[in-house]
């Protein structure tokens, strides 16, 4: 459903607005290298506006800094209604490297809702192209969590959740005996 | 293997280390801000961690970006030599067991990880007039 109503609403032009709250440029130089003419976003149409007042789309990299998380809020609550937040790089994502300093108040997520991650420290200019496309539908995501175990203890102390009963008499589920 | 060189050589942060017991680590790598340095690799004695060229890795959802692994240690003691560190003063910081908060998504040094009924890392709260 989601994906009907991304396409039906952000079939034509997407015009992206492209919000620097206190990175680094990195990512800025890479979302203007996929607007040039070697990669050609605007044959899709996107365009990049100056005004969050005309955009459908928010690009956002660096992190919600102390100084400029009301800005990045004002700039979201100024984009027009059926709007998409993308957090670009891992400012953006999870804070990146100084998520803990003083002046960084996190990941963009803590300040203005995000909808797509594009991860990378910057991330490649084809990234950014496929996370729009991710975006519209137009391709699966390959991302999926990786959970890795090694050996599983059969004894009840490492596995507090399958003991069940209450008072003195404790039972541990997955002991073959007693 | 388990040593946790990577952790402790991770310039972002992003490899957390948590002890359950003697013979249980967790290592759970928090790819969100993950800048993509290299350094794990090539810490790494045993070359498990290799980088790779694939960039298609935007999400809706940024769970996607974790991996959790929990790996059989048998007797090994945490003494940090099978890596090396920046300094000396880095090694006497990062080895021994380590309780990182794994919910937060943070790093907890080992002096702190026994302050239990007070957060060891606070958010900081600032006014916003929304």
């Amino acid at each position: 459903m989601l994906k009907n109503l991304c396409q039906k609403m952000f079939g034509r032009s997407l015009w992206v607005y492209h919000a620097n709250s206190g990175g680094c440029n990195g990512c800025d130089i890479e979302v203007l290298n996929a607007l040039t003419p070697y990669y050609d976003a605007e044959r899709f149409g996107i365009k990049l506006v100056g005004s969050p007042r005309h955009a459908d789309v928010m690009l956002c990299q660096g992190p919600a800094m102390r100084a400029t998380a009301r800005a990045l809020r004002a700039a979201y609550e100024a984009m027009p209604a059926p709007k998409l937040v993308f957090a670009i790089g891992s400012c953006a994502c999870g804070g990146g490297m100084w998520f803990d300093s003083y002046s960084v108040l996190g990941p963009v997520e803590k300040v203005i809702p995000v909808n797509y991650y594009i991860l990378g420290c910057p991330p490649r200019p084809e990234a950014i192209i496929y996370g729009v496309a991710v975006a519209l539908g137009l391709l699966p995501k390959k991302a999926a969590p990786v959970h890795f175990k090694q050996a599983e203890f059969p004894i009840p102390r490492y596995h507090p959740e399958d003991l069940s009963g209450r008072g003195d008499l404790v039972i541990y589920e997955k002991a073959e005996k007693v | 293997m388990g040593c946790g060189g990577c952790a402790n050589n991770c310039s972002a942060r992003c490899i957390l280390v948590f002890d359950v017991c003697q013979e249980l680590r967790i290592l759970q790598y928090v790819g969100r801000r993950c800048t993509y340095c290299g350094r794990c690799a090539e810490v790494c004695p045993e070359k498990a961690i290799t980088m790779s060229q694939e960039f298609e890795t935007s999400t809706n959802n940024i769970g996607d970006a974790q991996q959790r692994l929990e790996v059989f240690m048998s007797t090994c003691q945490r003494c940090g030599r099978c890596f090396k560190d920046e300094t000396a003063l880095e090694k006497l910081k990062m080895t021994g067991y380590r309780f990182d908060d794994l919910q937060n998504q943070r790093w907890i040094f080992g002096a702190r990880a026994y302050q239990e009924n007070e957060p060891a890392v606070k958010d900081i709260a600032i006014e916003m007039d929304w």
